[in-house]
C-alpha cells in the first residue's frame, strides 16, 4: 500500500475512489451507472435492426430502443448534420418527429459540429508540427520496474517526485511536447509548491491526457492472447477526467506475433474494444488515442510484422467506422514495423521506415490527423533514428508522424536522478534535451 | 517466417502499380466507353440511330481515331467485350489504335446485377465464374485494366448490411483475380443518385460503403497501389428539393474519401452517374480546387459525361465525324483541366453539355 505523504491532506473524492472496491450500480463518483442511457446528445445507442443501413457494422448489444428515443434525438435543437462542413439547416431543428426517413439525413449523428470541432482542434494541437507526446502514464507496477533499475523505492512520494522532475521542465519543452499522458494517480498529484501537475502542464500550453484502460485480460481458447478491459463506467470516468483537465485519453491493446497469433478473434476483439473506447471518449469531449500495439517479441522478420500490422490496422479502422467514430478527432499510436527482437536478420532504419509508412498508407485513412509511434522497447537512440527515417521516407505521408514515448524520453532523466533531490535539476535538464532531440527527428533533422 | 503466402511477386506489384500510375497521370482520366449492347441502344435511340453492331463500331471508331493529342487528357479507355475485338475502317484493331496513342486499354469484366433475395430490391454482381481465364485472355488481347461495377441504392431501408457486405466482397474477389493476371482492377461501388435524400445522407452511406470495400480488399490481400477506385461523387438524391453548390459537393466528397480511402490508392476516378457533362466537370474541378488534402489523384471515368455532345454532333452521319471528334476532344480537355482544378467555367455552354443524363435506376 502506498504511503501517504504530507501533500495528501485534502485529497479529493476522486482520488480516494481508486482504492475503494466498486459498488455495483454506482460509478466511482457515486453516480448511478447506466449503460449507454440516453444522456443528452451523447446517446450512442441508436435504433436496432430495421433496415440495417445505419448499422453497417452490425447492431450493438444494447438491444432495441423504442422509436420514441429516435424521435427525441430528431427534435433536439442541437441535432446537426454529421458532415464535417455540413451547412447548418435551421429546418433540422424544427423537423417534426414523424419526418419521413427518406428525407432524413444520415443516421443518428454521434457528435454535433461543435463537438467535432473541439475534438479536431485538440488532436491538431497535440500533433502540431514539431511536437510529440510524453507518455508518463506508467502504472504503479510499471513504475516499480523503472524505479527498481535506479535503486529507488516505489513509493507514491517517489513517483510524485519523479514526475515533478519531468513536469518542471522549462518552456523549451513547449516546442517539442504537444501532450502528456498521465496515470490516474498523477492527475491528482501536486508539485512541492502545491501547484497541481495538471495545471503545470497546461500552463506550458501542453495538452493533458489520461490512461483509461484497466489492463489486459485473457481470451479463453486462444494461444495466450488478450483483450483489454476498462469499458465499465468509462463514460462517467471520462466526464470526470474532462472536468479535471484531461482533453485526451489513451487505451492500449496488445497483440503478439507467432506461428498462430494474432488470431482472427484477437484482432477482431481488440479492434472492437478500441472502437467502443474511442466512441465513449468522443462523447465526453476527449480525443481517444487508439493504441493497437503488436509486440516486438519473437524471431519473425520485417515482412511478417508488416503483414500483421496491415491486417490489424485494417480491422481497427473498420471497427472505428462501424462505431461511428469521428476520425479527425482521434490519434493512432501504433508500433513501428520492425523485425522481432530475436530475428537474426538486420534491417536499416530506411527499411523500417519504408515498411512502416507503407503499412500505414494502406490502412490509415488520411482523415486521421496524426500517428504517434510507441517506442516499444527500442532504445532511445533507435527510436529517434527510426522516427527520423520515417519522416524522410520518400513515400507521401498525409498524417503527422511523431512520437509518443515513455522510456525513450525518460531513461536518461531517470538515471540522472537516481532518487536524489540534488540531482533533480540535472535530471530535468536531461529530459528537456532528450525531448528536443526527439523533436528534431520529426523534421528529419535528427540523429 | 515471413508474411503469409504473398499474393503477388514484387515484379507483379511493380507492373500493376506502373499501369495504375499511367492511367491517372497528371491531368488524365478515363473514357468509359464500355456500354453494353443494351445500354448503347439507349444512347443511340436518343439520337435516332439504329442499334446495330456497325453503328456501335462506327461511333467508337470516331472516339478512338481522335487526334493523338487526346492522350493529354485521356489516360485509359474502358471497352466492352465486343469492342475489344472490333477494328477501325482500315482494319486496325481498336486496342492497337488506342495503345499507339499511349492510352491504356481496359475491359469491363462484370456480368451485370443479380437480385439478393430477402432484400428490398437490392442486388449483387455476377461474373466471377471463369474470371481468371477471361482475365488472362484479355491481357493477351491488349487489356491492362478491368472494371467491375457494383450497385447500391439509398432509401429508408437500403443499403442493407447484406448488400454492402456482399458487394464489397465480390468487388474484392474480382480485384484479387484481376491482379493475379496483371490487370489493374478498377473498383466501382456505385451508390445511385436516385431518391430525395440530402447530401449528408449520401455522405454517410458512402462512408459506410467505402469502409466496407477497403476492409474487404484488405481481407482478400489486394495490393492497393495496383488498384483504382471509381466511386460516385457525394451528391444529394436526384429528387432532393435542397440545392447545393459544387463546393458543398466537393467538400462532402473529399471528406468522405479522406475518412475511408487509404493513401496507398493512386487514383480516384469518379463516375458521372447521370450528371450533365458540365455538372460533372464543374464538380470535379471544385474538388481539385478544394483546400482539403488530397493524397490520391482525383480524376474522372466518364461515359455519358464525355460522350453526350459527341453523340449529339454525330447523329449517325459519317460526315459529322470531325464535329463529333471536336465535341469529344473539347469535353476531354475540359475534364483534363478539372483534374488540375484549372477549369474556368465559361458563361455559355451548349445544350448537350448541360442536359441531364440521369436515368432512373441506371443499369448497364
Amino acid at each position: 500500500m502506498a504511503q501517504w505523504g504530507r501533500w495528501h491532506r485534502g485529497v479529493s473524492v476522486a482520488k480516494r475512489w481508486h482504492r475503494r472496491a466498486p459498488t455495483p450500480g454506482l460509478s466511482p463518483w457515486g453516480v448511478p451507472t447506466s449503460a449507454t442511457a440516453g444522456r443528452r446528445r451523447g446517446w450512442e445507442g441508436g435504433a436496432c435492426g430495421g433496415g440495417g443501413a445505419e448499422r453497417a457494422g452490425g447492431a450493438g448489444p444494447a438491444g432495441c430502443r423504442p422509436a420514441g428515443h429516435v424521435a427525441l434525438r430528431q427534435r433536439s435543437p442541437i441535432y446537426r448534420g454529421a458532415g464535417a462542413h455540413s451547412p447548418q439547416s435551421a429546418s433540422a431543428a424544427a423537423r417534426p418527429a414523424h419526418a419521413t426517413t427518406a428525407t432524413m439525413t444520415h443516421q443518428y449523428p454521434a457528435l454535433t459540429a461543435e463537438q467535432k470541432k473541439e475534438l479536431s482542434d485538440i488532436a491538431l494541437r497535440i500533433v502540431a508540427p514539431g511536437k510529440g507526446i510524453l507518455a508518463a502514464d506508467e502504472s504503479v507496477g510499471s513504475m516499480a520496474k523503472r524505479l527498481n533499475q535506479i535503486g529507488v523505492e516505489n513509493t507514491e512520494e517517489n513517483r510524485r517526485l519523479y514526475r515533478q522532475i519531468l513536469f518542471s521542465a522549462d518552456s523549451r519543452v513547449k516546442k517539442c511536447i504537444g501532450g502528456v499522458i498521465f496515470f490516474h494517480e498523477t492527475m491528482y498529484q501536486k508539485a512541492d509548491d502545491g501547484t497541481p501537475f495538471v495545471q503545470m502542464i497546461k500552463d506550458k500550453g501542453i495538452v493533458v491526457g489520461i490512461k483509461v484502460d484497466k489492463g489486459v485480460v485473457p481470451l479463453a481458447g486462444t494461444d495466450g492472447e488478450t483483450t483489454t478491459q476498462g469499458l465499465d463506467g468509462l463514460s462517467e470516468r471520462c466526464a470526470q477526467y474532462k472536468k479535471d483537465g484531461a482533453d485526451f485519453a489513451k487505451w492500449r491493446c496488445v497483440l503478439k506475433i507467432s506461428d498462430n497469433t494474432p488470431s482472427a478473434l484477437a484482432i477482431m476483439e481488440n479492434a472492437n474494444v478500441l472502437a467502443r473506447y474511442a466512441s465513449i471518449c468522443q462523447q465526453n469531449g476527449i480525443v481517444p488515442i487508439v493504441e493497437p500495439e503488436i509486440l516486438p517479441d519473437g524471431d519473425h522478420d520485417l515482412k511478417r510484422c508488416q503483414y500483421v500490422t496491415e491486417k490489424v490496422l485494417a480491422a481497427v479502422y473498420k471497427a472505428l467506422s462501424d462505431h461511428h467514430v469521428y476520425l479527425e478527432g482521434t490519434l493512432l499510436k501504433p508500433n513501428m514495423v520492425t523485425p522481432g527482437h530475436s530475428c537474426p536478420t538486420k534491417y536499416s532504419p530506411e527499411e523500417i521506415a519504408m515498411a512502416t509508412v507503407t503499412a500505414l498508407r494502406r490502412t490509415v485513412p488520411p482523415a486521421v490527423p496524426g500517428v504517434t509511434f510507441l517506442s516499444g522497447g527500442q532504445s532511445e537512440e533507435e527510436a529517434s533514428i527510426n522516427l527520423n527515417a520515417i519522416n524522410t521516407c520518400p513515400l507521401m505521408r498525409p498524417w503527422a508522424l511523431t512520437f509518443s514515448y515513455g522510456r525513450a524520453l525518460q531513461a536518461s532523466a531517470l538515471s540522472a536522478w537516481r532518487g536524489q533531490q540534488d540531482n533533480a535539476t540535472a535530471a530535468t535538464e536531461e529530459f528537456v534535451k532528450r525531448a528536443e532531440v526527439r523533436a528534431m527527428a520529426l523534421a528529419g533533422e535528427g540523429c | 517466417m515471413t508474411h503469409q503466402f504473398p499474393a503477388l511477386s514484387p515484379e507483379q506489384k511493380k507492373a500493376l502499380s506502373d499501369i495504375a500510375q499511367r492511367i491517372v497521370a497528371s491531368g488524365k482520366g478515363i473514357l468509359a466507353a464500355d456500354e453494353s449492347v443494351g445500354t448503347m441502344g439507349n444512347r443511340l435511340q436518343r439520337i435516332n440511330v439504329e442499334n446495330t453492331e456497325e453503328n456501335r463500331r462506327a461511333f467508337r471508331e470516331i472516339l478512338f481515331s481522335s487526334d493523338a493529342s487526346i492522350n493529354q487528357s485521356i489516360g485509359g479507355v474502358i471497352l466492352f467485350h465486343e469492342t475489344l475485338y472490333q477494328k477501325d475502317s482500315s482494319g486496325k484493331p481498336f486496342p492497337a489504335l488506342i495503345k499507339e496513342k499511349g492510352i491504356v486499354v481496359g475491359i469491363k469484366l462484370d456480368k451485370g446485377t443479380a437480385p439478393l433475395a430477402g432484400t428490398n430490391g437490392e442486388t449483387t454482381i455476377q461474373g466471377l465464374d471463369g474470371l481468371a481465364e477471361r482475365c488472362a485472355q484479355y491481357k493477351k488481347d491488349g487489356a491492362d485494366f478491368g472494371k467491375w461495377r457494383a450497385v447500391l441504392k439509398i432509401s429508408s431501408t437500403t443499403p442493407s448490411q447484406l448488400a454492402i457486405q456482399e458487394n464489397a466482397n465480390t468487388l474484392a474477389r474480382y480485384a484479387s483475380i484481376c491482379q493475379q493476371h496483371g490487370l489493374v482492377p478498377i473498383v466501382e461501388p456505385e451508390i445511385l443518385p436516385d431518391g430525395d435524400h440530402d447530401l449528408q445522407r449520401c455522405q454517410y452511406v458512402t462512408e459506410k460503403v467505402l469502409a466496407a470495400v477497403y476492409k474487404a480488399l484488405n481481407d482478400h490481400h489486394v495490393y492497393l497501389e495496383g488498384t483504382l477506385l471509381k466511386p460516385n461523387m457525394v451528391t444529394p438524391g436526384h429528387s432532393c428539393p435542397k440545392k447545393y453548390t459544387p463546393q458543398d459537393v466537393a467538400i462532402a466528397t473529399v471528406t468522405t474519401l479522406l475518412r475511408t480511402v487509404p493513401a496507398a490508392v493512386p487514383g480516384i476516378c469518379f463516375l458521372s452517374g447521370g450528371q450533365s457533362e458540365e455538372e460533372a466537370s464543374v464538380n470535379l474541378n471544385a474538388m481539385n480546387q478544394s483546400p482539403l488534402p488530397k493524397p490520391w489523384k482525383l480524376t474522372f471515368s466518364y461515359g455519358r459525361a464525355l460522350q453526350a455532345s459527341a453523340l449529339a454532333a454525330w447523329v449517325g452521319k459519317s460526315e459529322n465525324k470531325k464535329a463529333a471528334q471536336e465535341a469529344f476532344r473539347k469535353r476531354a480537355q475540359i475534364n483534363g483541366l478539372a483534374c488540375r482544378g484549372q477549369y474556368v467555367v465559361s458563361g455559355k455552354t451548349d445544350t448537350a453539355a448541360t442536359q441531364s443524363l440521369f436515368t432512373a435506376s441506371y443499369t448497364y
